[in-house]
Order: structure tokens, then sequence, then C-alpha cells
């Protein structure tokens, strides 16, 4: 089956769905099964591997083979699956506390290594699954289950982190945008190297209503930046604000006040190897950036093993295992 | 120039023959004693000798020159006889400076050999040393042979003309002290003149120079009459057979590469480097080419994760550390546990708890090893026992992870991963069949993950790439047919019931304990691991000379052979020799609680010596 025809439904598992009713999850689970069959991959080919949390359950839903790991380790897992079958299409499912608290470490250096699979972070800032905590990524002052008097610790930016291990792919998408999320996951994965995707994702139970300030719908077009590579970055509910470089940074400008004209917005430029600009957007909080900021394709982990390999074998003196159990010096027993 | 001369041949005539002989080199950490070691072993293996080696060195890479703390230090055995041990006492010591001698002397027995480098013995390096008076003056060496010899300065005038800096002229010091005793042994330096042209083959200078030193050291001894006559070791009786010498560790990793192959299957490694296991990566990194895939992770739970993910992805996968890396990686293995997907974690013992000993052998993992993880989570055991046969357990161990769907320890340590001995070459051809358990296409559509094969209760492999297979495994409890999440409650005792019962079944796939000496009578000894080689000699020792004693030593641990509680049965006396505070004892008394297990424990770092295990064997052979 070389270009096979799925649905979304092909994808899908008969395991019963066991998240909260509202809960985020279930429009991404919906968005991956959709983007799946759009995406000219067998399905046998692909693998989601998992890590612990309310998100990690994802891999049973899907029709696919999959692994629920341990906590924070499913970088690590499906790097060991690339690198033993290249030809697999290989998807991360964490969250917050999996990828940037346990997983930390793991998170960095997938990236680092750029290896080609895609890695979709639900980001919810809580601990949903043992209910309640803060998280890495939970703001200061928040107060939850451990945090009664409010969380005095600094939080993780996740595109930060993401960028500051050199990534070549980030994207973040609302949690509330099932179109935008499947176009998104059609794109990481024809990208060649490791995608990053952090979805918003709300838990209505523990964290309800943490991006409202961002994705809610009587805000969202004032708040949302939507790049996209090769066009200016214009938004607003009248089309008519955009962002430019003012000294070193970002400002928000209305075009047609103070001189300003289509022509004075910033063009993104996802594919510039520089990631100074990238960084900036990622970091802006109001608007906050959606869609693809980065996609700088470069050489992959899996590029390079398999031209050392060639190289290697090509040049080497043994040609079976017999001749290395053979080499070096011996002697014989009569 | 030198390095066209002929090779030298002793001039004396008489060759005084003898059984075996133990040589130790000791010197500075920088002082190239490694390298001295492994030349005299490989230039007497290849003469025939059986042999065996325990290098010794500090944690430190180069610790201050001359300190007591950052001696190192090579011994070799080597006999016309089985050879099954470094050996206990030295019969010629090798040593470079006063820290060398004084750390070394406690195991040369009197009227053995002492060749020192006079050079070294300053008031700075004695000082270093803590003598308050010169060994070599004060008498305290009567009882020795000792010969003095201006090594570093003998050398540098072979070499004077040159024009090599200070450093490189000192360097060279050790092939002097091995030239000598390439003539106490009578061995040829051809060896050795090999080996130095092809490591330096784009430094011919360093060639040449290393090459005169050692031909300078050789003539010299044959000249100044360092001994009445030089000996010589005659080769040993072994199994017919193709010979090479191997390390532990660098069997270990060729026992996977063939594995890989017989399989039908990639290797593929998730490390993090580690003393005293890092050899193992970097031998397998070096084989690339036979579809070979290192992968050095970023810590040891990644390491051990990469390769549960290629091993979920079809191939032979293992992990490699030692203790405190395995700590980390006990999460892991309960996962390969509950997916029930094959992995070998191999684990190099070393000194222990924490940090403890990097460089030291000991077997103080063995309860980790059993018992490390949450859950009820059983995984199969094995320990190779010799250098050699590291290439066997390794091998074993991942037929035994294929061929029953679960993670296999495999145990070694410093002492065996670090030492060499001959290993009679084994071929593709000669090693037994393993069939991973994949699943056959025509099941697509009626299969089910946890299905079992009746007899090993073994699951089947189906991996990523398969079409209609798609299936999801995990760390949540599983439902025993189909493999979903269950959190039934009798699903749960039935599955660790399965888990505990597959494994215990592996001991019908197993060979069965023999005994070595008597058969049965009033003392059996009993090992596992990298003690073998002292045992063994030790308990040969004993039958020799007249007591009846009897051995085993187990190389499957969990679960342990079928006949293991029979064997128990024939003895009065049971002891446990192992080199920790009991471990091994302790597993004993719970599975075979009939019997008594006496122990006979050392935790120093160090192997058993044979004197003083025959000592502790006489004794209990004598109480009542």
């Amino acid at each position: 089956m070389e270009n096979p025809t799925y649905t979304y439904k092909d994808m899908a598992s008969d395991q019963e769905v066991r998240w909260c009713p509202g809960c985020d999850d279930y429009v991404i689970l919906r968005s991956v099964q959709k983007a799946l069959p759009q995406m000219g991959v067998s399905k046998e080919k692909f693998a989601f591997i998992s890590g612990i949390g309310c998100s990690s359950r994802f891999p049973y839903y899907m029709n696919t083979y999959g692994m629920h790991s341990i906590h924070g380790r499913a970088p690590a897992i499906a790097t060991g699956v690339k690198l033993a079958n290249p030809e697999l299409s290989v998807w991360v499912i964490t969250g917050d506390g999996d990828s940037m608290a346990i997983g930390g470490n793991h998170f960095i250096h997938v990236i680092r290594r750029n290896i080609d699979l895609n890695l979709i972070l639900f980001n919810n800032e809580i601990y949903g699954l043992t209910k309640g905590q803060f998280s890495p990524t939970t703001e200061l002052g928040m107060r939850t289950k451990s945090s009664p008097y409010g969380n005095t610790q600094q939080p993780f930016h996740p595109g930060t982190l993401a960028l500051g291990a050199n990534a070549r792919f980030f994207a973040r998408i609302p949690g509330n945008r099932p179109k935008e999320l499947t176009a998104t996951f059609v794109e990481a994965e024809a990208f060649h190297g490791t995608s990053v995707i952090e979805v918003l994702q709300n838990c209505v139970i523990f964290n309800d209503g943490v991006f409202d300030g961002t994705v809610h719908k009587d805000v969202r077009d004032d708040q949302q930046v939507w790049v996209e590579h090769g066009k200016p970055m214009i938004f607003g509910k009248e089309k008519n604000k955009g962002l430019r470089l003012n000294g070193l940074k970002l400002e928000v400008v209305t075009i047609g006040q103070d001189g300003v004209t289509e022509e004075d917005i910033l063009i993104h430029d996802a594919k510039e190897k520089d990631m100074a600009m990238h960084l900036m957007l990622a970091r802006l909080q109001s608007p906050m950036v959606m869609g693809v900021i980065r996609a700088v394709d470069e050489i992959t982990l899996g590029d390079r093993v398999a031209e050392q390999m060639e190289e290697v074998t090509s040049h080497s003196k043994f040609k079976s295992v017999d001749d290395l159990l053979l080499s070096g010096d011996s002697w014989t027993v009569e | 120039m030198a390095v066209e001369e002929a090779n030298p041949t002793p001039t004396k005539a008489n060759v005084d023959t003898l059984e075996s002989a133990v040589i130790r080199f000791v010197g500075d950490s920088g002082d190239g004693m490694q390298l001295t070691g492994v030349q005299f072993t490989e230039t007497s293996a290849l003469l025939g000798n059986d042999v065996s080696t325990f290098p010794n060195y500090p944690a430190e890479i180069r610790a201050p020159q001359g300190s007591l703390y950052g001696v190192s230090g090579f011994q070799v055995h080597i006999g016309h006889g089985e050879i099954s041990t470094p050996g206990d006492d030295v019969d010629v010591l090798v040593a470079m400076n006063p820290a060398a001698l004084k750390t070394n002397l406690e195991s040369v027995p009197a009227g053995k050999t002492i060749i020192v480098d006079t050079d070294s013995f300053t008031k700075k390096n004695l000082a270093k040393a803590e003598y308050e008076t010169n060994p070599l003056e004060d008498g305290s060496l009567d009882n020795y042979k000792v010969i003095q010899v201006a090594i570093t300065s003998l050398a540098r005038t072979a070499i004077l003309d040159m024009g090599l800096d200070n450093k490189a002229m000192n360097r060279s010091k050790n092939m002097f002290a091995l030239g000598m005793v390439f003539w106490m042994f009578s061995r040829p330096l051809t060896h050795t003149e090999e080996f130095l042209k092809k490591k330096f083959a784009k430094k011919p200078k360093i060639v040449e120079s290393n090459i005169r030193v050692l031909r300078a050291g050789y003539n010299y001894a044959d000249t100044l009459e360092l001994l009445p006559s030089p000996h010589t070791v005659l080769p040993a009786k072994m199994t017919p057979g193709e010979y090479k010498i191997v390390m532990g560790n660098a069997a270990t990793a060729w026992g996977f590469i063939a594995a890989a192959e017989k399989a039908g299957l990639e290797l593929f490694l998730g490390s993090y480097p580690i003393t005293p296991a890092s050899d193992i990566l970097h031998e397998l990194s070096k084989h690339e080419y036979f579809g070979v895939k290192t992968f050095q992770a970023e810590d040891e739970i990644a390491g051990i994760c990469s390769a549960i993910g290629a091993s979920f992805a079809g191939d032979l996968a293992i992990t490699t550390t030692s203790g405190p890396g395995l700590a980390l990686k006990g999460e892991a293995i309960g996962l390969a546990t509950i997916t029930e997907l094959p992995i070998v974690i191999v684990d190099v013992q070393r000194g222990g708890p924490s940090t403890g000993l990097p460089t030291k052998t000991e077997q103080s993992d063995l309860l980790q090893v059993l018992f490390g993880r949450n859950g009820d989570s059983p995984v199969i055991v094995v320990a190779a026992s010799t250098p050699a046969n590291c290439f066997d357990f390794a091998y074993r161990a991942a037929k035994l992870a294929l061929e029953h769907m679960t993670p296999v320890i495999l145990m070694t340590d410093g002492y065996i991963a670090n030492g060499s001995e001959p290993w009679r070459i084994e071929t593709m051809d000669q090693l037994p069949d393993i069939k991973p358990r994949f699943v056959k296409p025509e099941e697509a559509g009626n299969w089910m993950p946890y299905q079992r094969d009746k007899e090993s209760l073994a699951r089947e492999w189906a991996i990523p790439g398969m079409p209609g297979f798609e299936h999801r495994v995990g760390g949540l409890e599983k439902d025993q047919l189909t493999g979903n999440v269950s959190y039934v409650p009798a699903n749960h005792e039935e599955m660790t019931k399965i888990r505990a019962e597959k494994i215990k079944r592996v001991e019908n796939y197993i060979p069965e304990l023999e005994v070595e000496g008597a058969q049965s009578g009033d003392l059996l000894v009993v090992g596992w691991g990298g003690t073998y080689g002292s045992l063994h000699t030790a308990v040969n020792y004993m039958n020799e000379t007249g007591d009846k004693v009897g051995y085993v030593h187990f190389n499957y641990i969990n679960p342990m052979p079928k006949n293991t509680a029979e064997v128990f049965s024939r003895f009065k006396k049971i002891v446990v020799c192992e080199l920790n505070l009991g471990q091994m004892a302790f597993v004993l008394q719970g599975r075979y609680p009939g019997h008594t297990f006496l122990k006979y424990n050392k935790i120093q770092g160090l192997p058993f010596t044979i004197m003083e295990l025959v000592q502790k064997f006489n004794q209990l052979l004598k109480a009542e």
C-alpha cells in the first residue's frame, strides 16, 4: 500500500476515551486522527510513544503501534524506535509535567540531536493526573494543591527552552483550533527533523480558563498573531494590526495610524537560520504568536548515522562476523 | 639504525624451565604499565602459554607523580598448566618508583625478584612514598632478589642521539623494563615490535626510539647476567583449537554481535559512559558495519529507554552499565518487564554503594539485580564467570531475551571485564540457533498481543511496520490476552503470576549444575559470577592435596538450575564464597531453607586469593 486511503476512523482504536468531558485532549486526538490520513504513510508505520500524565494515555486511543511508557522518557524511547527503523513515522506525546520537569533532559536532547520525529507538547500549565499541583509552566503566584499560598517557582517557557536546545521546528497552536492543529501536524510530519508542537491545552478541572486571555473567542483575534512563512505578520479583528521591529524589540502597530503602512509590517521567515527573531516571536505574550514559528531544514541524526554506517561499511576489512571473531593475533593448539 | 637489527635471542645456553610465573608491572598511572603488561601477556599467549591478567589502576586518570594512590599495576600469570587466576603471589615485581614498591611489596614473598628503577629513588620520591629511609639501602629488602637498574637513564642513553625532547625520552622507560623482563622469560620481541610499528605508523621516530629502548633493555639484561639463567614457561596443554587473547568487556561485545547475526537482527546499544562498563560501548562503536548501532545517550535512563524503543521496533537491544547506573535504570527495567519486550541489561559490577570504588571489583549488585524494582518484576539473571566466557553469556543472555520475550540482566564485574585470558575462538557455525518470536503474517487480524506460547509462556513480537498487528503496550497493567489496560483485580494477580512463572520456566531451557571435584561429602563450595578462577583453582588445590571438596558455580541465577536442591543435599556443609557481605547466601537461604549456608566474604575491591580460600576450606573441614 504505497498511497493508502484512510479516514480518521481507521486511526481510532476500539478503546473508550477516558479524558474529562470538555478536555482539549479530545480535540487534539481527533485532529491527529484526521491528520494521519493526509500524510501518505501506511498505518502500520506510525508509532506513538507517550510518557505519563493525562495526555500520555493518547496512544491507547490510536489504532497504530504505540507505547505508553514511563514518566518523562518518551523522547528517549522514541529515539530508539526511530534509530531502529528510520522508515517509521514516530510521534512523542507529552505534557508540561512530563517533558518540562521529570523528562526535561530528554526533551532538550532529542531536540539537540534533531532526530526526525514529531513531539506534541500538551501544555496545560498544571499537573492534572496527580490532581492539581503546579507544574514547571505554571505562572508565578498561582494557587494550586501544592502551592496554597501561590506558586513561588519561576516557570519555564516551552518555546524558549525548545529554541535554546536548537529546535529546528517549533509551532504553537491553541487546543481549541482543530483545523489548524491538523494542518500543523501534517506540516510537522513533512518536516525533516525534530518538530515540536506546543498545544495550549485547557484543563477543565484544575486550570480551567488559563489561556482565556489568549484563546477566548472574544479576545483571540486581537491576542493571537498567526504567522505563515513569507506572509506579513498582520492580525486583529480588523486585520489592521501588525508586528514590526522597533530597535531590538517587537512592537504592535496599527496600519493607518502614525504613518504605518503594510510595508512596515515584518514578513515571517520561518526558514531563517538565525533564531533571534523566532525567539522574540515565541516569547511574545500579548499578543501571542501562533502557527509555525521556526522550520529550518538541517541534517538529522538519522541521516548522519546512515551516512557514517555506509562509509564505515565500505572501508571495513571485516565482511562477516566470523572475520571479526577470527581477527587479530591468534595461535593454534593442536 | 637499531630497528633493522636482527631480533635478539638469549646468549645463555641454559634456560630454566618453570611451571608458571606471576609478573607484576607497577608504576605511576602515566608510566605505561598497562601497555607493558598487555604486551608481555600477548607475547606469552602467542608462545602457547595459558594466561590470566589483572589490571589494577586508580580512579584518577593521571594522579600526581610518585604518589601512593597514583600507582597503576598490571599483573599477569603465565603457565604451562591450566591458569585460572592472575595468581596470588608475585614472582617478579617491576617497580618503577618508590610508591609502586611500597604499595606492592606485600604481594611478593621472600626470595622473589624485584626490579627497581634506581633513578626514581630520589629524596623527593621517597618522601612522597612516605619512606623515612631508602629501602634500597636500609636492608629492608634483604630477603628479596633485588635487581637495581638505572632504567630511566639507560633508556635515555639508548636514544640520546635522536633529538627527542626530555618528556619523550623519559616516556620510553617502560620499554626498557619490558625488554628486561622479555629476556628473563626468554620471550621474543617480535610481537611488541610489530605492535609499535602499527600503533605509531605515522610517527617513525617514536617507533624507532621505543624499539631501540626495548632492545636496550633486553641486551642489558643479557649482558649484565641479571640472573644465573633466563627462565621459560613452556606452552600449556589446552583444548585443541584456535585461540586469541580477549578481555571480558570485548568478549561481551562480540557475544552480542554474534547473537544479533545469528538472530538475523540488527544490534542496538543505548548506553551512558560508566566505569568499568564503557569498554563495551567503545568496542561496539567500532563495529558499525555489522548493522551495529551505538547510541550514547544523555543519561543512564535514556540509555535503557532508547534500547526499549529499539526493542519495540525489532532490534536486538541492549544497554550496558555498572551498579549506580543500574539503580537509575530500575523503573525502565520494570517497563520492559510488563511490556514483555526482549532486552539485555549488562551490569559490570564495581565496588559500592554510591560511587564506591569505580575501578575495583565487587559482587555487591546481586540483590539490586534480583529485586531492585517496584512491584513483582522478575527478570532472567545470568552471570559470566571468566573473561572469555563473557562471550558465551552475552550470547546466551541475548538468546534467552529473544526467545522468552523478557529483560535479561547479564552480570559481569570489573575483574573479569578488564581481565584477559585465551579464548578458544567460536565461529558462527558453532553457535546455537536463536529464534526471535516474531508473529507470523497469517496471524494478522486474529492476533492478540499477550497470547502466549504454552510451553515457555513467552508472548509474540509484532513490530511497527508489520501490517495488521497494530497494538499498544505500556506500563499500565495489561489484560492477559488483549493487552488492553486492565484494572481488574483478578487479572492483575493472574498477570503477576504469569510473569513469575514465565521466568521460572526458563529453568527448562538452561543446563543443570555440574559439580567439580568431590560429587558428595563434607564440604561444598558455592560461587557465582567472576570468582570462578579463584574458587576453581583453590578447590583443585584442595583435591590434589587429599581433601575431598565439591564445587558448584552459578552462571544462571534467576532461575537457578533444576538440580540445585539435589546437589545441595549431597553435602554436609555448604559455604558460599562471594565478594560482598553475603548476598547470594541470603538468596539461597530463602530459596532452599532446608540447608544452612555458611558464608565466606571479602569486600576489599580485590578478588579472592587462592591461599585465603584454601585456609578457609581447611578450617571448615576441621571444624565440627
